[in-house]
């Protein structure tokens, strides 16, 4: 168990590319962190970088009170989990699981038990006699996890183990890592850029673009405030509107409170546009309806605001009986909009 | 599918079974040549059918020779064929795994450079600087012995290639889970690299075997030593060594011994071979 | 050119695994090669030291052009490049096709046609050159009963078509597994479009098949370049010996009588640098299809 201290790390490749750019973080002993953005935000050389699979071109990385820029990844006590899981094929799902121990030269009794601990913990235990290439998808995952596992390390670092898995296995071993994190309270870097695992899995998460930080939060804070444009628009799903603060007025839409300075978009989630109006503050803008694309419990409205034809997303509960073509009436609960500047990119409240 | 009709197939068979007769007469005429005693020879047309002197003629090639046609028994011939058809394999495959496991997973001054100089070996067959290096072979001694048989041509730009290309494929994090779980480079090759390249050696080894056993210009330069003869050199001597017509019974005796061995790696490892032919020379 | 994305640090390791086949090249080919390219451009001494060495540039490669018997092994070579090429790799395609057409007897026939790659060129010279004997061979026999009177050991022709057999024969099978993966690889869907697209049998093999086997062909072709021209000389040395008349001499097997038999050093070393040349470049167009193959 340990906490991960990273300090003004950047990365630059030979060529001149430029992976990470100063990047700090404190990740606290059990925490589980989720690094999220779209690929070549730097997020994975991150990870690779803290695992020692990359070299650290400047900044300071401690895990626990050592300064392990310079150790060999076998040297820095975190284990890892690989997006192709890369298990020895060759070998079986025991020795596969035992090898890591064996280089340590760990007496075998104590590899035996820890082996058979972690294969029970994970219910691979009547596979541990198979190669890999007999084992399914999901089952290959649980051997990559139990490799993790039976090191007993300071940190977990996880490469995007689910993106190779189905989706219905991936929601399945979701919640299986969570509660195993939850169990064995292993400090864990998690990287993918899967927005949703994100939130569901993360104590705090970390939302990366360009190589550099974008924020750090909560789910719920980073859902509930995004800090820039990029995370609004990378965080949930559908993405959250964004409508010129000008058209909203000039739509004779009323900010009871005057916004806050430099606002020039507002930033609506989809699911807080409503047909009927809400009580309390409120504005209204109209539009013509393109598409009603039901999607079982909700529906997706795609609709081209009045006079703009700007295209926003409403998502709304149940089929509404509405034809394509016709005009909408959509209300937003003042609260829930979300200021932003477009010059800067930031939130400005 | 696209069916096939019945003409059409019968067709295919016949000129196949045409062709594969083709492929496969000339060497069944040695092995019926190799029945006959030496009078049949004299005159009139080589034989179709087997003879009856099968026997006496494989003992007399194996075990005694013709010394007037200037060839020791073909025994020891063959003997030294295996062993540097073997030398030859086996060392090709050591030098060149080890040199592409370095060229692909180790990232050092002048790797480029080295990568060329061992591509060039490629470009430069034996054939085409004979007497330069015949003279450096002679200048270190190692004329008539196995080492001269062997060394020189254990240089493999080829397997190079070929393993480097196969370690491209292995997947990245193969490597990066084995640095994780504490193995440095040479635990690495021993314990991943080398059992996941187990076909792909196999397969490199029948053709080696074959490339060794079937030399004959170079064998024919360095041995002047009958106890070093190969077997396929051998048989150059029996055909133009004596001074009349070759014996051949004699002859196509010893032509089966020496096509036997890489005719039997090719038939008992035909996937292999196709494999390491097609898959991997490309 | 590409490595893994993350390396092993070591800083003797690479070198020393490096070791073993750099200093073989370098002793066996580099050196060597570089001696042929010194003594290409020198006239070589006496064998008792009295006249030295001497340079004399470009002469030795000026003489060659200009010797008849150069020119004609240039000739020779050519011709018999081109047909080994030629005969063997039509006999392969036809095979190979047939094959292909197979479903379960194709592994039987592919067993029958494989092995004669195991055979050593100058064997395969000597089982041809057996069967062709003017005295008891059977092909001679057989061509006497339509007229034509074999002799490989007075007639140019009859020996460069022996040789060409020969090394043709033993090339089929390389060919042949070639074509067949190549077949193989074409997806079928495409076959079964062109004959929803009304095109026969013939016409499908003419303009879907063939143009899909052309990487193939070409990559084959230079193969079978490359392998009459240096892999054949154990055919010619264990049979025509060069013979009759020059007829059957090409440059490799030159090469070899000029500097071990006759010993004129120069000479044979301007003529190994000239078949360096011709190695490289085709080595050189081989390499960009080996690249191109592995970029897709």
């Amino acid at each position: 168990m340990a906490s991960i201290h990273i300090d003004n790390l950047h990365k630059v490749y030979a060529g001149g590319v430029q992976a990470v750019t100063g990047i700090s973080l404190d990740v606290q002993d059990g925490e589980m962190i989720v690094l999220v953005g779209p690929s070549g935000c730097g997020k994975s050389t991150l990870l690779r970088m803290v695992a020692g699979l990359e070299t650290i071109s400047s900044g300071t990385l401690k895990i626990g009170d050592r300064v392990v820029n310079n150790l060999e990844p076998a040297d820095r006590d975190i284990a890892m989990v690989f997006q192709n899981y890369a298990l020895y094929p060759h070998m079986t799902v025991y020795n596969n699981l035992a090898y890591g121990l064996k280089n340590r030269k760990m007496p075998k009794a104590e590899i035996d038990r820890r082996v058979q601990e972690a294969a029970t913990m994970l219910e691979i235990a009547p596979f541990l006699d198979r190669k890999p290439r007999n084992l399914s998808g999901g089952q290959r995952q649980r051997v990559a996890m139990g490799r993790a596992l039976v090191r007993e390390p300071a940190a977990f670092l996880f490469d995007e183990p689910l993106s190779n898995l189905d989706a219905k296995l991936r929601v399945q071993m979701r919640v299986e890592i969570k509660q195993l994190q939850r169990r064995l309270r292993t400090t864990s870097l998690y990287v993918t850029h899967d927005q949703l695992e994100a939130l569901t899995l993360a104590d705090r998460l970390v939302v990366l673009n360009g190589g550099m930080i974008e924020q750090v939060g909560t789910p719920m804070e980073v859902y509930n405030k995004p800090a820039s444009l990029f995370v609004a628009g990378f965080i949930g799903s559908p993405a959250m509107n964004m409508i010129s603060a000008d058209y909203l007025r000039e739509k004779g839409a009323v900010f009871p409170k005057s916004l806050p300075e430099g606002t020039d978009l507002i930033g609506i989630r989809p699911d807080e546009l409503t047909l009927v109006p809400p009580t309390g503050d409120q504005l209204a803008v109209s539009g013509k309806l393109m598409l009603l694309e039901p999607a079982g419990a909700e529906s997706h409205l795609y609709i081209h605001l009045e006079g703009s034809d700007q295209p926003v997303v409403m998502r709304v509960s149940g089929v509404p009986d509405m034809q394509d073509g016709q005009t909408v009436q959509m209300h937003a609960k003042v609260d829930a909009l979300h200021p932003f500047s477009k010059a800067t990119g930031r939130r400005t409240g | 599918m696209v069916e096939n009709n019945r003409w059409g197939n019968f067709f295919a068979h016949l000129v196949l079974i045409i062709g594969v007769a083709l492929v496969v007469f000339p060497v069944y005429v040695a092995v019926i040549a190799s029945t006959h005693p030496s009078g049949t020879f004299l005159r009139g047309v080589m034989p179709l059918l087997p003879g009856p002197n099968a026997l006496e003629n494989y003992r007399t090639v194996i075990f005694e020779g013709r010394s007037r046609a200037g060839t020791p028994p073909i025994g020891g011939m063959l003997w030294n064929s295996f062993i540097m058809a073997m030398a030859i394999t086996i060392g090709k495959l050591s030098i060149s795994i080890i040199s592409a496991f370095a060229i692909v997973y180790f990232r050092f001054p002048f790797r480029i450079f080295f990568f060329w100089v061992i591509f060039l070996t490629l470009m430069l067959p034996v054939e085409v600087r004979i007497v330069p290096t015949f003279q450096v072979v002679a200048n270190l001694g190692m004329l008539n012995s196995f080492a001269g048989l062997s060394i020189p041509l254990i240089a493999s730009a080829t397997a190079t290639f070929l393993f480097r290309q196969f370690f491209m494929t292995v997947p990245e994090e193969l490597m990066e889970a084995a640095r994780v779980d504490g193995a440095g480079p040479m635990k690495f090759f021993k314990d991943i690299l080398l059992p996941l390249s187990i076909t792909n050696i196999a397969a490199l080894f029948v053709i080696m075997f074959i490339y060794g056993w079937n030399q004959y210009l170079w064998p024919l330069l360095i041995t002047t030593d009958p106890e070093y003869y190969t077997i396929v050199m051998g048989i150059q001597r029996m055909v133009t060594g004596g001074d009349s017509e070759p014996l051949w019974h004699l002859v196509m005796a010893t032509v089966t011994l020496a096509a036997l061995p890489p005719i039997l790696v090719i038939l008992f490892m035909q996937r292999l071979f196709v494999k390491g032919l097609t898959e991997t020379e490309k | 050119m590409q490595t893994k994305r993350s390396t092993f640090s070591n800083k003797w390791l690479p070198y020393a695994l490096l070791a073993p086949q750099v200093i073989i090249t370098l002793i066996f080919f580099v050196w060597p090669a570089s001696q042929a390219l010194i003594q290409s451009v020198y006239r070589q001494g006496d064998a008792f030291g009295i006249r030295p060495p001497t340079f004399v540039g470009f002469r030795n490669f000026m003489l060659l052009f200009e010797d008849a018997l150069y020119l004609n092994s240039l000739k020779v070579t050519l011709i018999f490049s081109v047909g080994t090429t030629l005969l063997s790799m039509s006999v392969a395609l036809l095979f190979a096709v047939m094959v292909n057409r197979m479903i379960r007897s194709r592994d039987s026939y592919t067993t029958f046609l494989v092995w004669p790659y195991a055979i050593a060129p100058a064997i395969a010279g000597v089982l041809w050159w057996f069967i062709f004997n003017p005295n008891i061979g059977i092909l001679p026999y057989v061509l006497q009963g339509v007229g034509y009177n074999w002799n490989h050991r007075s007639s140019s022709n009859d020996a460069m078509i022996l040789i060409i057999i020969a090394a043709a024969w033993k090339q089929i099978s390389y060919n042949f597994l070639f074509f067949l993966a190549g077949l193989q690889s074409i997806p079928h869907s495409l076959i079964e479009a062109a004959a929803i697209d009304g095109a026969s049998r013939m016409k499908r093999f003419w303009t879907i098949v063939f143009p899909l086997l052309s990487p193939i062909t070409f990559f084959l072709m230079v193969v079978n370049i490359v392998y009459a021209m240096f892999d054949t000389f154990g055919v010619i040395h264990a049979t025509t010996e060069g013979g009759p008349a020059q007829a059957t001499n090409i440059l490799v097997y030159k090469v070899f009588r000029d500097g071990f038999v006759n010993l004129n050093i120069g000479s044979s070393a301007a003529q190994s640098v000239i078949l360096m040349g011709i190695v490289i470049v085709l080595t050189v167009v081989q390499f960009r299809y080996i690249e191109r193959r592995v970029n897709y």
